[in-house]
């Protein structure tokens, strides 16, 4: 993530867990490891020290591609005016209310 | 605990925002005011002023010191705990504040600075941590002290970080106060156990700790608010969100009934009940102490850095092992 890290740093990895079966992996953290295998034992140490977890998955940060924040109105405002995408926007009458 | 970063900004250099320059910048400037204001939260990639910037890396890294370091009084003692059971639950402790320092330092370099920047920045001396662990861990009851109010302390100061405009912090503190409900109870139901069934000394010793912890433990909240000059910005920034004072207000009225059931005495004369401010009123404290151990004549200050600048130096063969392996298996791993 930084220019300033140093040649000798530990690379970053991004930490995903899945609390529990049936659930998604949901981003929790990241942390420094040698290697994929390491960062896998050192996220069940630093985030799962209470059975937060039943299942890690770990990438590396750098791998990660994300949407510009400076593009965010651009990206996702469009969607503002669709009201119609929701189910909320039909008005139906009381007896189908649960349709 | 670990807002004397804030306090401690002024002294060092950049403690003041600098001018804005350009049009656009300004733009951003008011922007970010707005986000502020309506109480948004701030992502690490959004626009931010860079005083805002340096006074959170300064902030986070030295609450990470502060824990990175706070295993070292502790750490003293898991070999010598009176049971397996003390000595589960003060490894656990302990391995809790490896994480919580952990989460902290990642939440830091979310704003550019690198692991490594921080730590040199803690094994220079540049960087400080929380005063309160350059005091001595001298008996067992030391251990069921720092639980009960230094954690008890820090859990007063981090709750309200929870609620940081800038957001890889707040969700660190999320986790970390959620996890560290159990350490000021682990700690005071051990003195607990010493003062409802030990000995006349073991009772003796408890007290004999709650005297040297008190006062280094109400001067975690940093200088009366008319001496933290940094506090202001920081309030408007949303980065702090009560003022020294108040916290210290707010921990002494919880401790002092705590004190009573507990059956220890608090080394305070002046402790007492002000009907009209429906507050407890406490003697003066000593603020020259407070700047020596900040300033790195504490009693413990060189040790502490000394044993942390070893366990760094020490491990150094270690990581360049781990990355020396790493590199052996890459190829392997591609081909597979």
């Amino acid at each position: 993530m930084s220019g300033a890290a140093s040649k000798a740093e530990w690379p970053l990895f991004e930490v995903f867990v899945r609390s529990k079966a049936g659930l998604d992996h949901k981003h929790c953290g990241s942390l420094h490891a040698a290697d994929p295998q390491m960062a896998i034992q050192m996220a069940r140490d630093v985030y799962t020290r209470r059975q937060e977890g039943t299942s890690v998955w770990v990438v590396r940060s750098d791998q990660i591609t994300a949407s510009d924040p400076g593009d965010k109105a651009a990206y996702f405002d469009p969607m503002e005016d669709k009201v119609y995408r929701h189910p909320t926007f039909y008005e139906l009458p009381a007896s189908l209310d649960h349709m | 605990m670990y807002t004397q970063a804030m306090d401690t900004m002024s002294k060092e250099d950049g403690g003041s925002p600098k001018a804005v320059r350009s049009a656009d910048e300004l733009a951003h400037q008011q922007r970010f005011d707005e986000r502020i204001d309506a109480g948004e939260f701030i992502e690490a990639k959004d626009w931010m002023p860079d005083h805002y910037r340096k006074t959170l890396v300064r902030q986070i890294s030295q609450h990470a010191h502060s824990e990175i370091v706070g295993m070292l009084p502790e750490g003293n003692w898991i070999s010598r705990a009176p049971t397996l059971k003390r000595k589960a639950i003060l490894l656990a402790k302990v391995q809790d504040e490896a994480g919580h320092g952990l989460y902290l330092y990642a939440a830091a370099e979310t704003l550019g600075t690198s692991r490594d920047q921080l730590f040199d920045a803690l094994h220079s001396g540049k960087a400080k941590y929380s005063s309160i662990f350059n005091y001595p861990t001298l008996i067992w009851a030391d251990m069921g002290t720092i639980g009960w109010l230094v954690d008890g302390a820090a859990i007063m100061n981090q709750v309200p970080l929870c609620r940081c405009s800038y957001a890889p912090y707040a969700r660190a503190m999320v986790r970390i106060c959620r996890e560290e409900s159990f350490h000021q109870r682990q700690g005071f139901e051990s003195l607990l156990t010493m003062m409802t069934k030990g000995t006349d000394a073991q009772k003796a010793m408890v007290q004999d700790a709650v005297d040297r912890w008190w006062w280094p433990s109400i001067m975690m909240f940093g200088p009366p608010d008319a001496d933290s000059p940094n506090s202001e910005q920081s309030m408007r920034w949303g980065i702090k969100r009560i003022s020294n004072d108040d916290l210290r207000q707010k921990f002494i009225d919880a401790t002092v009934e705590q004190a009573r059931l507990l059956g220890v005495t608090l080394p305070d004369p002046d402790l007492k009940w002000n009907e009209e401010r429906q507050h407890w009123d406490h003697g003066a404290i000593d603020w020259q102490e407070f700047w020596q151990v900040v300033g790195g004549d504490g009693p413990c200050n060189r040790e502490r850095l000394s044993a942390r600048v070893k366990a760094w130096e020490d491990g150094a063969w270690v990581r360049e092992a781990a990355l020396a392996h790493a590199a052996k298996g890459e190829p392997l791993r591609r081909a597979a």
